[in-house]
């Protein structure tokens, strides 16, 4: 049940990154453990795009260490264990979606086979086309098959589904789960917070170059008292405050705004203390509403 | 060195697939050669050289030039621009086989370009060479394919994506005609016909013009000297713009 035990496939240790007198990462740490998909979430220009390349090896950290699989990432050896996506503007146009695959595969020790990679990133009915015929969805596939054909253990996908429409993301996001399920590691970057909800174990929200919240989608949204209840109750305030999984109280017109981790919880409490409590209003807050509290700080 | 195969097989289909570098690098020299050559001068000669033959190490150059500045340069330039350098980097694939690659891709077109020309100037410019000059010219042409790509990767790196295909041209077609490819250099006024010396494709020409017996007056070992002297300026120049584009992506320049 114990394979090669090496939970830490990849890490950024208190990594500093410039870009001439602009700080794009401010003492960063991260780290992609073995299994699970990571999402880093934050607004344009937070500094995601900086972390996916420095664990590519494509940037020199200016402080820190940046670690896959034990290895500097500069070194080019580390690389036949990892698949990357990444924005691009345009890619050579005049090949074909299968002579792309098929070039990329050959870079890799043990790569899928070119049928199994069209499935799994779901571009067989692409395999004919040239690159330059793709629309933006298409060929976000298609770079996806690019980043997978290898058969990496580890998968960076910086904006996966940027520019795709709602059908196309739901597609991709069976595909991101499909690689998991199969045993790999994925760190994507996204500013859509659904997706890091409906895809990761893990998020961790960059904001301006720093790590501002890590953990599970569940973990972040309490933590950032996302959830209230609000009701007339005659319980002063300093007694709701010593509920448990109560963050913050405050009086609002005749009722109260209890900001909790927990409305389940609240509202046993409330009910066993004060059976005659009325007029529950419950506001769970969605990863968006986290979010927005997050980085408006 | 399987993947250095695919890698160069892309490279080419990538490149025939491109209809202007069809159009404008390889089409041209063969055009000009048959408006020259073919059709103009065919029956001319200059001192005791046939001018379709003459022609031949000429617009040879001209094309082998081109493909290297167009194939390496221009592609390079593109493919560093739009992003698409930095997912191979991020690849496994090992730089120097990138590199490689297009240069093979370099000299194959080169190859390609100039047996198109023996075969014009044989078939229809009563080219008429013994096998073994035909030889020994078409090796030193497609020699040519080293200093040209060179220049390719220096172009590559240094010209800025947008220009690059408007700063290849103005590099491509002067260096040409002020280095005797489409004129003869002895037809060029006496103050251009000196500077001609220092311009890398006439040194080219001239070894190729060696083979006919044309050139008398400079040693042979000049020629080779100068284009490896060129080849190692280039290769430089391609490192300065490689160590410069990193700066930049670093936010370092």
């Amino acid at each position: 049940m114990q394979p090669e035990f090496q939970p830490e496939f990849a890490r950024l240790n208190r990594v500093i990154k410039n870009y001439g007198s602009r700080r794009a990462l401010q003492e960063v740490d991260l780290c992609v453990n073995r299994g699970e998909i990571l999402a880093l979430l934050g607004p344009n220009g937070a500094g995601k795009t900086t972390a996916v390349k420095l664990l590519l090896g494509l940037l020199d950290p200016d402080g820190g260490e940046v670690r896959v699989f034990g290895q500097d990432p500069r070194e080019a050896r580390g690389r036949q264990r990892t698949g990357a996506m990444l924005q691009v503007a345009r890619v050579p146009e005049t090949l074909r979606v299968r002579e792309h695959i098929d070039l990329f595969s050959s870079y890799y020790p043990h790569p899928l086979s070119i049928p199994e990679t069209m499935e799994a990133a779901g571009v067989r009915e692409l395999a004919n086309r040239k690159f330059g015929e793709l629309s933006g969805g298409e060929k976000q596939r298609a770079l996806f098959a690019l980043a997978l054909c290898g058969n990496p253990d580890l998968l960076f996908l910086d904006e996966p589904t940027v520019g795709m429409d709602v059908e196309a993301r739901r597609g991709m996001w069976k595909q991101i789960r499909g690689l998991a399920a199969r045993g790999k590691s994925v760190l994507l970057t996204t500013h859509y917070l659904e997706e890091a909800e409906a895809l990761a174990d893990r998020i961790v929200v960059l904001h301006r170059g720093s790590v501002i919240e890590n953990g599970t989608a569940r973990e972040i949204k309490s933590r950032v008292t996302g959830q209230v209840v609000r009701c007339r109750t005659k319980l002063r305030i300093e007694d709701l405050l010593r509920f448990d999984y109560v963050t913050d109280v405050r009086r609002e017109g005749d009722s109260v705004k209890i900001q909790t981790s927990s409305i389940d919880d609240v509202l046993r409490q409330l009910i066993l203390t004060d059976p005659e409590a009325a007029g529950f209003e419950l506001q769970k807050g969605g990863l968006e509403d986290a979010f927005l509290a997050l980085t408006a700080k | 060195m399987n993947i250095y195969w695919k890698e160069t097989k892309y490279e080419f289909l990538k490149m025939l697939r491109n209809p202007r570098f069809g159009l404008s690098a390889l089409s041209m020299p063969l055009l000009f050669y048959i408006l020259y050559a073919v059709v103009m001068y065919k029956s001319s000669h200059l001192g005791s050289t046939r001018m379709s033959s003459y022609m031949l190490a000429t617009f040879g150059s001209f094309g082998v030039m081109g493909a290297c500045l167009f194939g390496i340069g221009l592609n390079l330039a593109n493919e560093r621009g739009l992003g698409w350098l930095e997912v191979k980097r991020a690849s496994p694939l090992p730089p120097a086989i990138y590199f490689l690659a297009k240069l093979t891709m370099g000299v194959l077109f080169g190859v390609a370009e100039v047996a198109a020309l023996f075969a014009l100037g044989i078939g229809l410019a009563h080219v008429r060479l013994a096998p073994l000059d035909t030889l020994r010219m078409f090796g030193i042409l497609v020699a040519g394919s080293i200093p040209f790509g060179a220049l390719g990767l220096a172009l590559g790196y240094l010209a800025k994506p947008d220009s690059a295909p408007v700063l290849v041209n103005l590099i491509y077609l002067p260096l040409s005609f002020f280095s005797g490819l489409w004129m003869p250099v002895e037809f060029l006024p006496k103050a251009l016909q000196h500077t001609a010396v220092y311009l890398p494709p006439y040194h080219l020409s001239r070894l190729a013009l060696g083979v006919l017996g044309v050139d008398q007056d400079h040693v042979y070992w000049n020629h080779w000297q100068a284009l490896v002297c060129f080849t190692a300026i280039f290769l430089g120049l391609a490192m300065v713009g490689y160590r410069r584009d990193n700066a930049r992506q670093n936010g370092l320049a």
